[in-house]
């Protein structure tokens, strides 16, 4: 490509001094480049939250169909860790904001602060998860051969004194259909939180060599709004998965 | 574009020695380039691939079906054949045919851009493309699938033992390919024209991509997650759509149609805006209504997410959602037909010619409104609970993708050729192609459609004795379209050697693209170009004809 550009630059009569070396050769302005690559994110986005879209379909009909069963096994979820993650997360966005700021503002070391605070708040998020993950694992709460819903059936002491009612065997059966979304749900933002994960070591990596002190920062932008994004989806998975229909 | 005269002599005529095929050499070049046309060119050559592999799975098909036993192979083969052979043409060719070939290559030079917005994710999205198509071909090789390429539930989740796990992701990534396309040309056609492209200047084959991309980046990462949810419960054994757990698999069936629907207009769209401007050029006319026409494209795309239901006729949807259904999929047929009507308009009375892109636009006409037209049986409740899962969807949908969208792909190539390569086609030879293509596609799916109304149930490899001789005529039908597909093959490739010259704008079209040298430049444009002509303003041109003869007279 760099044989291409030689030669428009020949014809076209502007050479490199003109434009800063991160200037793609078919765009004309640094302004048109930046706007593109925003746009182009905000598109993306807009297919992630058709992909999602069709969770919270599946989630929303299945709701309406077996509501016992769903309000009984989203009692069992534990909400302190759901909570603490909540909250992990709605910190990592700002510190993720931190980081858009201190790189327009080309402040190097607030940009490589901010980068591992967000890595090191993605991380606890991801190991709080496992640790709910392995909960419903001792509980036989996965769905698949070991699945096992006779707790729904016979709840335990504490859980009546919690206000749980027994389910019919039926309607308990159904909370694996809850567990199921359970699972493919917090398991896609999960895989979203990994990928973003791997995103921002490159992007470290990438600061603590003096990156984006160049006024180049659509990266930096676009990270972040897919960091917000990613927030976005956890806060309405919360209310729907663990705190709507609670003190029935 | 000093003269406009007819072909250049070829005596004297050379192609530009610098050009985008000569501008770097060497297979890296190619596996790592950023430019729109070359990626265009990996695109159109391997999809072709992928063409020719679906297309020898047709051929089984239909080899099998030549006599009512089922004695070429037995019954599961068959299954895994016809569900290879819908999976490959579906998503390996149909989807994305004309814009990741023609509209990838055209676009930017349409809009005076020098690229893609984003040229990097372009390779990338060829890639995800090859890696989804070689995944198919493994879990063809290594055993089949038989589940038809609906993937329905529960057959695909629990009593299927095939490759269902290894195609559905294939599938999705071949998918995050289509996602890709259709992002990169949206924000190309919103950020990079050139100053003076207002929308309403931009040929119509862009608005119609334009609205396709619309349905690819909505659409398929619907298909995405279905996809994703059906391997999980193989996999993991979750049970969305698993009724043994209280899931349910109609629920399969909305999301998989609330793609698959939206995805036959991904898949005609971008061939509407093919023949609108093949008929524009070869009538020496705007295209009449060309407002309308580029707002119908865009009504398809809207109206096309509503009508999904309509495949669930007789799936235990509610009476109420049958007639809304019914009702919303009579609408979209509007669009459609404000477009042909168009057509047909600009035709008349104008100067029209007979080359070939011509021919197989006129044949896109023609079985594509068959289609269409049929279409509407199945859209009514009434008649579609008759001739659902016959041979009659089967003619339908062959009409409408094969019939129109073939012909429409077909009809591009070589109406672009000489752009893409610098030579032009044989014309005789490639007439006669186009001819016995359309020859073979009636004999080959008119029968079907008498199949289907006598009932001749579709995806069975044995049939009672009395459809044989419908199917014999399809059989031989399908050979003679085989060849009508071979012959392209064949000429083109030989024309990239002994095809004339062709000049910068042999078919002395409008259009950004016939101002710039053929085979174009890597960047396209020496300088970004002020576009203040009107789209296909042939009456421009015609003038400025006069004008020179009378100079030169
Ligand atoms: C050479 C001509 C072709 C012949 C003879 C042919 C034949 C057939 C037959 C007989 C079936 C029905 C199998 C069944 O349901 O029992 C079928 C299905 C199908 N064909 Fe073709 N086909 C041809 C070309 C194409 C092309 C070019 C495309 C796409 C561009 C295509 C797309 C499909 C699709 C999507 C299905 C549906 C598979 C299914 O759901 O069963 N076909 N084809
Ligand atoms: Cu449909």
């Amino acid at each position: 490509m760099s044989d291409s550009h030689a030669i428009a630059t020949a014809e076209s009569g502007h050479d490199h001094g003109e434009h800063p070396a991160y200037l793609r050769h078919h765009f004309v302005s640094l302004e048109q480049q930046q706007e593109t690559a925003s746009f182009g994110m905000w598109l993306f986005l807009l297919t992630e939250i058709m992909f999602f879209g069709g969770l919270f379909t599946a989630y929303l009909i299945y709701r309406n169909w077996y509501y016992p069963a769903f309000v009984a096994a989203s009692h069992t979820l534990n909400i302190f860790e759901g909570s603490l993650n909540t909250l992990v997360l709605i910190t990592s966005s700002f510190t993720m904001a931190m980081g858009v700021w201190c790189a327009e503002t080309k402040r190097r070391q607030g940009l490589i602060i901010s980068l591992v605070l967000t890595l090191i708040l993605g991380l606890g998020f991801l190991g709080i998860k496992a640790d709910e993950y392995h909960e419903k694992y001792v509980k036989h709460h996965i769905p698949g051969h070991t699945f096992n819903a006779q707790g729904f059936v016979h709840p335990d002491q504490e859980a009546l004194k919690g206000g749980e009612k027994p389910l019919a065997p039926d309607m308990a059966a159904k909370t694996e259909v809850y567990f199921s979304l359970y699972f493919a749900m917090t398991g896609m933002h999960a895989v979203h939180m990994i990928i973003g994960i791997a995103l921002l070591c490159g992007m470290l990596w990438k600061a603590t060599r003096g990156g984006y002190m160049d006024g180049n920062i659509a990266y930096v932008e676009n990270f972040g709004l897919y960091w917000h994004f990613v927030d976005i989806v956890w806060i309405f998975l919360f209310p729907l998965l663990y705190l709507i229909s609670r003190h029935q | 574009m000093s003269t406009i005269v007819s072909l250049p002599d070829q005596s004297t005529a050379r192609v530009p020695k610098r050009n985008y095929l000569t501008n770097e050499n060497g297979l890296l070049s190619w596996l790592l380039t950023g430019d729109h046309k070359r990626i265009a060119i990996l695109y159109l050559i391997s999809i072709t691939f992928f063409f020719f592999i679906g297309g020898a799975l047709a051929g089984l098909i239909r080899m099998e079906l030549l006599t009512p036993q089922s004695d070429l192979m037995a019954s599961d083969t068959y299954n895994k054949i016809f569900t290879m052979h819908g999976v490959v043409m579906i998503f390996l060719f149909l989807v994305p045919s004309v814009p990741a070939t023609l509209g990838n290559f055209l676009i930017p030079i349409m809009i005076g851009a020098k690229d893609l917005a984003f040229p990097k994710i372009n390779l990338l999205s060829w890639y995800l493309y090859l890696a989804g198509g070689t995944m198919t071909l493994a879990a063809m090789i290594t055993g089949g699938v038989d589940t038809g390429w609906t993937f329905t539930t529960p057959m695909s989740t629990h009593f299927s033992n095939t490759n269902v796990v290894t195609t559905g992701l294939a599938i999705f990534i071949a998918g995050f390919s289509s996602i890709f396309t259709g992002l990169n040309f949206i924000v190309t056609v919103h950020r990079m024209r050139a100053p003076g492209m207002t929308w309403f200047k931009l040929p119509l084959f862009v608005w119609a991509n334009y609205a396709a991309s619309v349905l690819m980046v909505l659409g398929t990462p619907v298909l995405a997650i279905t996809l994703v949810l059906v391997v999980l419960e193989r996999t993991v054994g979750i049970g969305v759509f698993d009724p043994t757990k209280g899931g349910d698999p109609i629920l399969f069936q909305h999301l998989f149609w609330f793609y698959s629907h939206p995805a036959v207009y991904i898949m005609i769209l971008p061939g509407f805006g093919v023949i609108s401007e093949v008929i524009s050029t070869f009538s020496r006319k705007r295209i009449f209504g060309y407002t309308a026409v580029a707002f119908s494209s865009m009504a398809i795309a809207v109206f096309g997410f509503f009508v999904w239901a309509h495949h669930m006729f007789i799936m235990g949807v509610s009476n109420y959602a049958v007639l809304v259904f019914s009702l919303l999929t009579m609408l979209v047929a509007v669009p459609s037909a404000i477009k042909i009507f168009n057509w047909a308009f600009t035709l008349y009375k104008g100067s029209i010619t007979f080359e070939t892109p011509m021919l197989y636009a006129f044949g896109f006409m023609g079985l594509f409104t068959i289609g269409g037209l049929t279409g509407v049986f199945l859209g009514s409740a009434g008649t579609d609970i008759h001739l659902t899962e016959t041979y009659f969807i089967v003619a339908h949908f062959h009409f409408v993708m094969v019939g129109g969208m073939l012909m429409a792909f077909l009809s591009g190539i070589h109406f672009w050729w000489p752009k893409m390569t610098g030579r032009m086609y044989p014309e005789k030879i490639s007439q006669l192609a186009a001819v016995v293509t359309f020859i073979g596609f009636n004999l080959t799916f008119f029968p079907q459609f008498l199949l289907g109304m006598l009932g001749m149930p579709r995806r069975y490899a044995a049939y009672p004795p009395e459809f044989q001789v419908l199917n014999v005529f399809s059989t031989a039908g399908a050979t003679i379209l085989g060849v009508g597909y071979l012959l392209p093959m064949i000429y083109l490739v030989w024309s990239l050697k002994y095809g004339k010259v062709a000049g910068n704008n042999p078919w002395q079209a409008t259009g950004l693209e016939w101002q710039i040298q053929s085979p174009p430049l890597t960047e396209n444009f020496t300088t970004i170009p002020i576009v203040t002509q009107d789209v296909y303003d042939y009456e421009w041109l015609e003038r400025q004809k006069e004008h020179e003869v009378t100079h030169v007279g």
